[in-house]
């Protein structure tokens, strides 16, 4: 079997991938600020939807066809904006503005101001409900589009996505999926000592998702899966992906300080040389 | 003094099954409640009703998601889950974005009297009011229901309509009002001495206080805030220039409410002898509703000793 071209396509997304990290890295350098490692968390994933998965036009952001990509979790911005401006929605020299007086690039995103941005996030526990609203709706209008939702894992303690969760399997909206980036970390710590919200896999099973875990890093395995969704009729998908914190910046992973803190003029060296 | 009882949430069912005939974006949810406020559509419109449960927070989210595809979402449910419940969901969702999701709340104030403070609309109004981009509207009885629906569905943007609960007396016994708009007072009634600003059910009470007071001589004009945002700021004025003053009257705590935010007003543009009637910032006890405007000074004849009061100063 040649896999020479599939292949091809998941080393020139981890290229991309690596590419919108040294950019992430980079505003947060000009900024001075900025949630760097959740973004850094969940940048495969976000870089295999914009480049590879979501059936989007960047230069018509509000086509009625269009999938949806909903960031609920929306301090993990850094991610968006990069990818938006990559993929065309905005030049790229606006990420340059990012959290400066006056910039549609806040430290959450801004729907109202921000073209290829689905709705205004930040407030956790919020993107799944909206997500079910856009799942109904597109099945009241016959589309076949597909709406996507990215939580953080501390995030799924917010009591509205199990009202959502019910509600999915309820309405049977096989058009919603979600995607849990799943890096054990919340801002006091850990997320099994701050609030335990494990086991996500038998949970949202329970509540009638058809729930598949991967490795949040492999772009392989992101790409094959959401590729594949929905991954049974009738039925929304849960995608737990495992991730790591601050990923590709070694003294950022896995480490929950690195939240929302800043590296030093050196630790920024250390970031770029990694990412190079 | 009142022929006609009638129940506000009624014209909601009514004229939502009419309009959604030629309009396919009007759809409706509720959490468990449709039975009380919209059972005639909920079962006309079988596809176009989504009864998510009693989970309000995930059915305002799943609101903003439908109004993004350009969706006329109609959300219900009683006034008081649906404004505290579900605040951040409105200010965050709906209003911050300006999306046009209706919020219908029933039992407004102490028409849930004898369920207690869980179940009573107390600081709906003071809520919703500090929410920027949404209208917020409180019409007196059926009639004005109807036009508050037909508005809401006309205005661009999202709208909180409170009412109460059960039959309610119908001030516009011709069935109609010839002009209303979202943000213009009605003038009920023309006087001199006392203008009564109301909103919501305690227009009929103004307009019982107004036949008390022409019995002992005193002419008052009655004013039917119906939107409480934007504020008729027209007729708050010229309110203000009748002889002793103005008395608001809302069926909401008083902190926060109607009656302060006409006093912001007043303060600015024209500083006025003002009485606020309203919920004394207390949890009430419990009683019927009749009981209870009685029992906190928001009755017709508590309305007319104010009135009288403000003339005695």
């Amino acid at each position: 079997m040649n896999v020479g071209p599939i292949n091809s396509i998941i080393s020139d997304l981890e290229v991309r991938a690596k590419e919108m990290r040294r950019e992430m890295v980079r505003m947060v350098q000009i900024a001075g600020s900025g949630h760097l490692a959740p973004a850094l968390s969940c940048a495969d994933i976000v870089t295999a939807l914009y480049f590879k998965v979501l059936k989007t036009n960047p230069r018509d952001p509000k086509d009625e066809d269009r999938d949806r990509f909903l960031l609920s979790a929306g301090h993990k911005c850094l991610a968006l904006y990069v990818a938006l401006a990559m993929a065309g929605y905005f030049p790229m020299e606006a990420l340059n503005t990012f959290l400066q007086f006056g910039s549609t690039l806040g430290g959450h995103p801004d729907s109202s101001k921000i073209p290829g941005v689905e709705i205004s996030t930040g407030a956790l526990g919020h993107g799944l409900p909206i997500g079910v609203g856009m799942g109904l709706g597109g099945k009241l209008l016959k589309k076949d589009y597909k709406i996507y939702v990215l939580l953080g894992d501390g995030e799924v303690s917010e009591g509205s996505n199990w009202e959502a969760a019910s509600a999915a399997s309820h309405f049977k909206l096989d058009n919603l999926i979600g995607i849990i980036d799943r890096n054990g970390l919340c801002a006091d710590g850990s997320i099994s000592e701050v609030m335990n919200v494990e086991p996500l896999v038998d949970k949202w099973s329970a509540f009638g998702w058809e729930t598949r875990e991967i490795d949040g890093h492999n772009m392989q395995q992101i790409v094959s899966i959401l590729e594949n969704v929905p991954v049974k009729n009738d039925k929304p998908t849960m995608i737990i992906a495992n991730t790591i914190k601050g990923k590709g910046v070694s003294f950022m992973e896995n480490r929950y300080e690195w939240h929302n803190k800043v590296p030093t003029p050196e630790q920024f060296e250390v970031a770029f040389r990694e990412l190079a | 003094m009142f022929d006609k009882m009638q129940v506000q949430a009624e014209a909601l069912d009514s004229i939502l099954i009419e309009l959604a005939k030629n309009d396919k974006r009007i759809v409706t949810l509720s959490a468990d409640m449709a039975d009380r406020i919209i059972p005639k559509f909920a079962r006309v419109y079988r596809d176009r009703f989504f009864n998510y449960g009693i989970a309000e927070q995930g059915m305002m989210g799943t609101a903003a998601g439908l109004a993004l595809l350009g969706f006329i979402p109609f959300v219900t449910t009683l006034c008081c889950f649906l404004s505290m419940k579900t605040c951040e969901q409105i200010r965050t969702d709906i209003a911050y974005t300006n999306l046009n999701v209706k919020i219908f709340g029933m039992g407004g104030g102490l028409m849930y009297g004898t369920l207690g403070a869980t179940h009573q609309g107390l600081e709906d109004i003071s809520l919703m009011r500090g929410i920027t981009n949404l209208a917020v509207m409180a019409p007196a009885d059926y009639v004005e229901t109807v036009h508050a629906v037909y508005s809401a569905v006309k205005h661009k943007g999202p709208v909180y309509i409170r009412v109460g609960r059960g039959n309610v007396p119908t001030i516009y016994p011709q069935g109609n009002i010839e002009e209303f708009e979202i943000g213009k007072a009605i003038k009920l009634h023309d006087g001199d001495d006392v203008a009564l600003i109301a909103t919501g059910v305690m227009v009929a009470k103004a307009l019982m206080a107004t036949e008390e007071l022409k019995k002992k001589g005193i002419s008052t004009s009655v004013y039917s805030m119906h939107t409480i945002k934007p504020l008729d700021e027209e007729a708050i004025l010229e309110a203000a220039s009748t002889k002793y003053g103005i008395v608001t009257l809302e069926d909401n705590m008083i902190s926060g409410g109607m009656g302060e935010a006409i006093s912001a007003i007043l303060s600015n543009k024209k500083p006025t002898h003002i009485k606020i009637i309203g919920i004394p910032n207390i949890y009430p006890i419990i009683g019927s509703p009749e009981q209870l405007y009685d029992y906190y000074g928001m009755s017709p004849r508590s309305i007319v000793k104010s009135a009288m009061g403000m003339i005695s100063n």
